[in-house]
């Protein structure tokens, strides 16, 4: 298990709230990440994430609370908070009149980079992103994990210690994911600052040194992965499935096998340190479900013990 | 296409992503404090270039056949009949001034419509700058900075050929060149603002073009005179920011009478409306890039 590097936070968030006239997106929440931390934020659609990189990110105006980010409040100083930013947000917004590496130029300008160091930099990062044969192609011919990582590409033209990840990986094939993550390691490996969202716990699992599981704008848990696992669930998960029809009445007899059950639809949870003993006692019951399978505990189970709800409807 | 799998030579490449040197982030957001707008209409005018072809092509083509149809064609027998509804001068040099600021005002229309709602809705092009040092006021700025630079350089193109065409006789003929992109931005701004306000596109840009773009190019003094209309159509002229820019066009190109009370309201009129205008649409950029 990856240990948080200590350190001053880069960013630092007390009681942060987002209410819109209806709702209320982001609901006091309060964390820190120290510098060199890959910090994630897992919940579901809808769970207030992208809201809250976007006030990270300086874009978004936020209700109340305490927000910095190198010390400095986005709200009053938007350039300079932004300057120190990488940013990949959810929907890419590449500029697909420009070819994909004027994509980076263009945007190196922003920063006031000159083009003499924007010229080599472009080819540096497109080599970053396995882009290079791709230079001088149109956005538009781009595969979806490409037009990702020329995002990515982009968010790193100014050399940002943070790096903002708003789902990175969502809509993306498993072996687009797997690059993408790989490229995402090496950031982290060189001392990047990672920020992610996600509602993939794999994901969450494989690239967040600490991470806030979040639901309805609010905290409900904090901790690495093995650490929220080993709280709030137990070492493994029996899967049993009886057929839609029978799995919520098949529940009552199941009583009493492992810590805990979980009827679910579609199937039924039974967390237990020992999921193949759990297994024999359900069948010494006379109980024959149609499929089983016994696997570790996941910040999915994490999730849904939380919330009662799984984390991709 | 295949995606490639690290192999043992890009390793080095990959693993140092940040061998170059960026000026550190303080210098960054000075400089995009100090010249955000020229970054962001540098970005713009990038992006017309990958179709400057099309955009030399109709800069060119637009002018010459206007100038054919209406200043070779019917002029021949305008001239014949019109006497001295004119001024006294051949329609060619009457309608040139007048096409002049129509080229600029249906460019204005495009720059400031359908590239509007590609930066907000469709491509989310703003989002990109939105997430660097930019602020919103600056990439408004910078839009509109570069639909002046091509304003200003299409309408210098058209002049040229009006010119050629012998239809502009005063010296100070050129100066119709930033008076006719000044009443381009005076009418394309305050839509800038309102196309910024769309959040959903039902073709209102469509029918900003039939019935607003299409009457003010009829109706604003461009083909005869507007008092030769009857007074109760004569107000679209007196609102157009077409006539306005026309009526100065006219002065400036073969020296129309034009006293100086009201060349001041001319000019008056078209920054109020320019700068309204822009100023509003800042404040809908802002707003919503900061939702």
């Amino acid at each position: 298990m990856p240990t948080p590097p200590a350190g001053p936070p880069v960013i630092s968030a007390h009681q942060l709230s987002k209410h819109y006239a209806d709702f209320k997106a982001v609901d006091g929440i309060s964390f820190e990440v120290p510098a060199g931390e890959s910090f994630g934020l897992l919940g579901p659609n809808g769970a207030g994430k992208s809201t809250t990189m976007r006030m990270i990110g300086g874009v978004s105006q936020r209700t109340s609370g305490q927000l910095t980010i190198m010390g400095l409040d986005p709200q009053e100083h938007g350039p300079e908070v932004r300057a120190h930013l990488g940013v990949v947000p959810q929907q890419d917004n590449l500029d697909e009149e420009l070819r994909v590496r004027d994509n980076l130029i263009v945007y190196g300008r922003y920063f006031g980079l000159p083009l003499s160091y924007l010229r080599p930099k472009a080819d540096e990062l497109l080599e970053f992103a396995q882009l290079t044969d791709k230079a001088g192609a149109k956005v538009d011919a781009l595969s979806g994990g490409m037009k990702r990582r020329l995002t990515i590409a982009r968010s790193l033209i100014n050399e940002p210690k943070i790096l903002l990840l708003d789902e990175p990986t969502t809509g993306l094939d498993p072996q687009a994911r797997h690059i993408l993550w790989d490229r995402l390691f090496r950031l982290k490996e060189s001392g990047v600052t990672l920020i992610l969202t996600t509602h993939y716990m794999d994901e969450a699992e494989q690239l967040c040194d600490r991470l806030v599981v979040v639901d309805k704008g609010r905290i409900m848990a904090e901790g690495s992965p093995a650490q929220l696992i080993r709280e709030h669930s137990t070492r493994e998960v029996l899967e049993l499935r009886f057929g839609s029809e029978r799995n919520t009445t098949v529940a009552a007899e199941l009583q009493g096998i492992g810590e805990r059950l979980e009827p679910l639809p579609d199937r039924v949870l039974i967390y237990a340190h020992d999921g193949e003993a759990a297994l024999e006692q359900v069948i010494a019951r006379g109980l024959r479900p149609l499929t089983s399978l016994v696997r570790r505990s996941s910040l999915e189970d994490v999730f849904l013990r939380l919330t009662g709800r799984s984390l991709v409807d | 296409m295949t995606e490639r799998t690290t192999d043992g030579s890009q390793e080095a490449a990959v693993l140092a992503p940040y061998r170059l040197h960026a000026h550190k982030p303080e210098v960054s957001a000075r400089r995009a404090r100090a010249f955000g707008s020229w970054y962001y209409a540098e970005h713009v005018l990038r992006s017309m270039t990958s179709y400057r072809w099309t955009l030399l092509a109709s800069s060119v083509g637009t002018p010459v056949m206007y100038l054919f149809a209406m200043g070779v064609g019917l002029a021949t027998l305008v001239d014949r009949n019109a006497g001295e509804a004119f001024g006294g001068v051949s329609y060619l040099a009457f309608i040139a001034p007048a096409l002049l600021a129509s080229a600029t005002m249906m460019t204005a229309a495009t720059e400031f419509t359908y590239p509007v709602m590609d930066g907000f809705k469709w491509r989310r092009v703003y989002y990109g700058p939105h997430a660097s040092p930019l602020t919103p006021g600056q990439i408004v700025n910078g839009h509109v900075l570069a639909v002046t630079v091509r304003l200003t350089a299409t309408t210098l193109v058209y002049f040229l050929i009006v010119a050629l065409f012998g239809a502009s006789p005063s010296a100070t003929g050129i100066a119709a060149v930033p008076v006719a992109v000044l009443s381009g931005l005076a009418f394309g701004l305050p839509l800038l603002a309102y196309a910024a306000s769309i959040e959903e596109d039902r073709g209102q840009f469509a029918l900003v073009m039939r019935f607003l773009v299409t009457p003010l190019f009829l109706f604003s003094g461009t083909f005869f005179p507007l008092d030769t209309l009857p007074v109760f159509l004569r107000w679209i002229g007196w609102i157009s920011p077409l006539w306005h820019g026309t009526e100065l066009g006219r002065a400036l190109t073969y020296g129309q009478d034009l006293p100086a009370w009201l060349a001041a309201v001319h000019v008056l009129y078209l920054l109020v409306l320019a700068v309204v205008g822009l100023r509003l649409a800042r404040s809908v950029y802002t707003r919503r890039l900061g939702k």
